[in-house]
C-alpha cells in the first residue's frame, strides 16, 4: 500500500503514520505556548537570541553589508532550493512545489558553551530512551518498580509485542534520534518531543549549511562554526557499528525507502547518496540464504544494516500488516535470527509516545540515576487528584490535551479561550479526568530573520540529530532550526508559514 | 494415570500448487519445547520443495523456522516427526516463561474480540466464585455453544463468527474460550499441539486454551474434549490466538490455486 504524506509530516514520525506529533509548538501550538492567534505570547517575557554574544561577529559583518546585496543573496538561496526542489519535482507529484520549505539566510547562532550543556542533556536523554526500550521489551523493571503505571504501556498501540525478548544487534534501539527543543531562557531548554522512530529533516540541516557556505564563504572565515557536513559519514559509521553477528567483512548498509511518491523520498536518496550506500525499495529485497539480500547485476547481495524509512507496520507483510507492499516479507524473522540490523529497531514508538513523554524525567532518573539535564514541559496528569485541582484552578493559563489525542483535537488553550469555552471544557475534564493532561504555555525564544524591512524577531525550535551505536552517542553540532516566518506566530510548521535556517554552533 | 506416556507423532503438511510457485515463504511452529511435564526424546523437522532460511525463538518462546519455497516448486511437503514423553499434571503448566507480561494475555485480538455472544456465555458462568471451576464451566459452555464439527468453519473466523454459526473446530472453540476468559479479565492464550486419540490417523493438529489461575499459573482447558490436558497431549506452540501459534503460515507469489492436505498420526509407544 502506497502511503503519501505532505512535507509537514516529515516532521512527524515518518512515512505512513497519520498520527501528528503531539507536543510540539508547531502542530497544535499548545505545549510550547498558545497558537499563533494568541497575543499573549508576544507580551510574555520572550528571549531574543539575536542580541546575545554568539551573534557579535556576525552582527559586525552584517553591519558592513549592503541590504540590496543581501536581498539578492536571499533570492539566490531560494533559487538554489527551488532547483533542488525541481529535482524532487521531476519524480514527485504535481504539488511538489508546495513542498519547498522557505530558507532564511540569517543563521541561528549557539555558543560552544551553550551547546556543550545541551549536548550533555541530549546524550543523557537518548541513553535513557534506549535503556527504557530495552527494559520495556524485557523485564519491565520500571513498571515493577512502580515508576510508571502499567496502563501507560499495556494500553499503548505503539507497544510492539513481537519485540518482546528481542536483543537488537549492539543493544541499540534508536540508532537515529531527533530531539525537538525550544528555548525559553539563558540556560532553559525544554524538550517538546522525542523522535525515536524515523526523525526526518536532516537533509535540510546539511543543505542549509551547504547553501550558506556557497553564498557567504567570508562568514565562515570570520566565525569558527563547527561543521555538520560529516553527518552522512558519521551515520554510516554508526550504522555499521551496529552490524549483526551474521556480517562477513565490511558491513553492507542500505537505505530502505517507501518509494518515489513518499514526501521524504528526496531525503532518502540524498542520505543514501551522501553515505555512498544503496537506496532500495521493498521489491528490491528478499530473504535469501537466511539473509535479507538486494538484487544486483551479480545476483543477490546480503545487507547487514538497513536504515529503513518505512514504518513498523509496513515493514514486513508476513509479520505485520499483510497488505503492505512496501516491506520485505520475512525480514523480521531474519532480524530475530540475527541476520540483519533494522534501524531504528521496530517498536521504538513506545518511547516517543505523547503519554509516555510526561514520564520522561522519571525515565531519565530511573535508568541513569541522575537528575535530567533537559527540562520536560511540566505536565499535570489529571488522573492525579492534586494535579486535577491545580489544573481546574488555572484553566485560563494552561493548555489541556487529551492523553491519546492528536492533531490538536479536543483540547483547550486556556489563554485564548473565552470564559464560556473554559466552563464547557471544565465539565468535560471533570467527567473524565484520566483522559487529560495539562501543560503551561511557554515563552519561546526568538531569533532574527531577514526581511525587506531589515531584521525581525521570529520564534524558533531546534531539532538536533543524534546517532547511537555501541561506540557511543554522536550529536551533530546544531541541527535544524525551524522558524515561524509570520510575525508573532509560534507555528514553525512549513504549511503555516514556517521556514528553516542554518544553525551554527561556534567553537569556544 | 501419572505414568509417563511415550507418544509418537508424525505430522505432514502438503501443498500442491496448480502452477509452479515463483516465490514463497512459510513460517513453521512445529517444534515442541522441553518442559518438566514433556520430555522430547527425538524430534525432526524436514521439508521437500523448500529450504531453511532462519530459526528463532519468538516472544512466546516458540521455536519458529522460516523456510522459502524453492522457485518453480509445484509442491511443498513439511514433515515433523518425533517422540515425546508426557506426564499428567492435571492441565497445570505453571509459571509464565519468557518476558511476556501477563497483561498481554488479557488483551483481545481481532479474532478474540468479545461481542454479544461471548457476553452471554460469560453471564452464564460468572456466578461461580471459584476461578478454576468457573473456567471449567466456561469450557463446557463453549462446547455447548460451538458444537464440534469439521468442514464448516473458515481459518479466519473470529470467536463471534463461530458463536453465530454454532459450529466449528477446536480452533474456533479455543478462540471463544479466550475471548470469554479475557472479557472476565483472566489472562488466556492459545495452544497448538497434538493429542493421542482412539483414532491414530487425524486430519489436523489439535488446539486448546490455557488460562492464568493465581497460585497455579497457566492451566490448560481443552474445550473440544471437555478436560484439562493430561499425558496424552503434546504442547507445541502458544500465542494470543491461532495467528501467533499456527503450525504453518506463509505467503507466496503465483496466481494458481493450491491444495492443502494435512495428516497427523499420534500413537502411544
Amino acid at each position: 500500500m502506497q502511503m503519501t504524506t505532505t512535507f509537514d509530516e516529515m516532521w512527524g514520525r515518518g512515512m505512513g503514520q497519520s498520527q501528528g506529533h503531539s507536543a510540539t509548538a508547531s502542530d497544535d501550538g499548545a505545549s510550547g505556548g498558545p497558537n499563533s492567534r494568541s497575543s499573549r505570547m508576544t507580551q510574555a517575557q520572550t528571549m531574543y537570541e539575536g542580541l546575545r554574544p554568539p551573534y557579535a561577529a556576525f552582527d559586525a559583518w552584517l553591519k558592513g553589508e549592503n541590504p540590496g546585496r543581501l536581498l539578492r543573496k536571499q533570492h539566490e538561496a531560494e533559487e538554489v532550493f527551488r532547483l533542488t526542489g525541481i529535482t524532487f519535482n521531476v519524480y514527485g507529484r504535481a504539488e511538489a512545489a508546495e513542498r519547498l520549505i522557505p530558507f532564511d539566510i540569517i543563521p541561528r547562532i549557539i555558543s560552544g558553551r551553550e551547546w556543550a550543556r545541551l549536548a550533555k542533556g541530549i546524550e543523557q536523554r537518548v541513553r535513557a530512551i534506549n535503556a527504557f526500550l530495552h527494559d520495556i521489551y524485557h523485564r519491565q523493571e520500571i513498571i515493577r518498580a512502580g515508576r510508571i503505571p502499567v496502563e501507560m504501556i499495556a494500553r499503548n498501540a505503539a507497544f510492539l509485542s513481537k519485540m518482546i525478548g528481542v536483543e537488537p544487534p549492539g543493544g541499540v534501539y534508536t540508532h537515529i534520534v531527533g530531539i525537538d527543543l525550544v528555548r525559553t531562557g539563558e540556560d532553559e531548554f525544554y524538550v517538546l518531543e522525542d523522535n525515536a522512530r524515523t526523525p526526518s529533516g536532516v537533509s535540510y540541516m546539511l543543505e542549509n549549511r551547504e547553501t550558506m557556505l556557497q553564498m557567504f564563504p567570508e562568514l565562515f572565515s570570520r566565525n569558527r562554526v563547527r561543521p555538520v557536513s560529516n553527518y552522512p559519514l558519521a551515520l554510516r559509521r554508526s550504522l555499521a557499528a551496529c552490524a549483526p553477528a551474521a556480517t562477513r567483512g565490511d558491513p553492507v548498509v542500505a537505505v530502505l525507502t517507501p518509494g518515489l511518491y513518499n514526501s521524504a523520498y528526496y531525503e532518502h536518496s540524498f542520505l543514501a547518496d551522501k553515505m555512498g550506500v544503496e537506496l532500495v525499495e521493498g521489491h528490491d529485497l528478499r530473504v535469501v540464504g537466511g539473509r535479507v539480500a538486494m538484487r544486483t547485476t551479480e545476483g543477490y547481495k546480503p545487507i547487514d544494516v538497513l536504515y529503513r524509512r518505512v514504518d513498523d507496520d509496513f515493514l514486513d507483510p508476513l509479520n505485520f500488516n499483510p497488505e503492505s507492499g512496501l516491506g520485505v516479507p520475512g525480514i523480521f524473522d531474519v532480524y530475530r535470527a540475527g541476520g540483519i540490523t533494522i534501524a531504528n529497531a521496530p517498536g521504538t514508538g513506545i518511547a516517543d509516545d505523547k503519554a509516555v513523554y510526561s514520564y520522561m524525567p522519571e525515565i531519565v532518573r530511573f535508568y541513569t540515576g541522575e537528575a535530567p539535564i533537559l527540562q520536560n514541559v511540566p505536565t499535570w496528569r489529571c488522573n492525579e487528584p492534586q494535579a486535577l485541582r491545580y489544573v481546574l484552578d488555572n484553566l485560563h493559563d494552561l493548555v489541556v490535551k487529551e492523553v491519546h489525542g492528536s492533531g490538536g483535537y479536543g483540547m483547550l488553550v486556556g489563554p485564548t479561550s473565552s470564559k464560556k469555552e473554559i466552563a464547557t471544557f471544565r465539565e468535560k475534564l471533570l467527567a473524565n479526568p484520566g483522559n487529560y493532561i495539562a501543560q503551561p504555555t511557554l515563552a519561546l525564544s526568538t531569533v532574527p530573520i531577514f526581511t525587506r524591512a531589515g531584521l525581525a524577531p521570529r520564534h524558533v525550535d531546534l531539532r538536533p540529530y543524534v546517532l547511537v551505536s555501541p561506540d557511543g552517542v554522536t550529536i551533530t553540532p546544531g541541527g535544524l532550526t525551524r522558524v515561524a516566518l509570520k510575525k508573532g506566530s509560534l507555528v514553525v510548521n512549513s504549511s503555516q508559514g514556517g521556514g528553516t535556517k542554518d544553525t551554527w554552533v561556534l567553537e569556544e | 494415570m501419572h505414568d509417563p506416556l511415550r507418544l509418537h507423532v508424525r505430522h505432514v503438511t502438503t501443498y500442491d500448487y496448480e502452477t509452479p510457485v515463483p516465490w514463497g515463504l512459510q513460517q513453521l511452529r512445529l517444534t515442541p519445547q522441553a518442559h518438566k511435564w514433556q520430555r522430547i526424546i527425538n524430534w525432526t523437522l524436514s521439508y521437500e520443495g523448500a529450504q531453511h532460511e532462519a530459526t528463532f525463538e519468538d516472544q512466546h518462546r516458540n521455536t519458529v523456522d522460516l523456510v522459502s519455497v524453492e522457485p518453480g516448486a509445484t509442491s511443498l511437503r513439511i514433515t515433523c516427526e518425533g517422540e515425546v514423553e508426557a506426564i499428567d499434571t492435571a492441565g497445570i503448566v505453571g509459571p509464565q516463561a519468557g518476558y511476556c507480561p501477563l497483561w498481554l494475555f488479557e488483551r483481545p485480538t481481532p479474532r478474540t474480540e468479545a461481542g454479544p455472544g461471548c457476553a452471554a456465555l460469560v453471564d452464564s458462568v460468572k456466578a461461580e466464585p471459584k476461578l478454576l471451576l468457573r473456567l471449567h464451566d466456561l469450557s463446557a459452555a463453549v462446547a455447548g455453544a460451538v458444537r464440534y464439527e469439521t468442514g464448516v468453519s473458515q481459518v479466519g473466523w473470529t470467536a463471534e463468527q463461530a458463536l453465530d454459526e454454532g459450529r466449528g473446530v477446536c480452533q474456533d472453540q479455543t478462540h471463544v474460550f479466550l475471548a470469554c476468559a479475557r472479557a472476565m479479565g483472566i489472562p488466556a492464550r492459545y495452544v497448538s499441539g497434538y493429542l493421542l486419540m482412539e483414532k491414530e490417523e487425524q486430519d489436523a493438529s489439535h488446539a486448546w486454551a490455557e488460562a492464568w489461575v493465581p497460585d497455579l499459573g497457566w492451566v490448560g482447558f481443552d474445550v473440544a474434549n471437555g478436560i484439562s490436558p493430561d499425558n496424552r497431549y503434546v504442547r507445541v506452540a502458544t500465542g494470543l490466538d491461532y495467528g501467533e501459534a499456527a503450525p504453518v503460515s506463509g505467503a507466496r507469489h503465483g496466481t494458481g490455486g493450491e491444495k492443502l492436505s494435512v495428516s497427523v498420526e499420534v500413537r502411544a509407544q
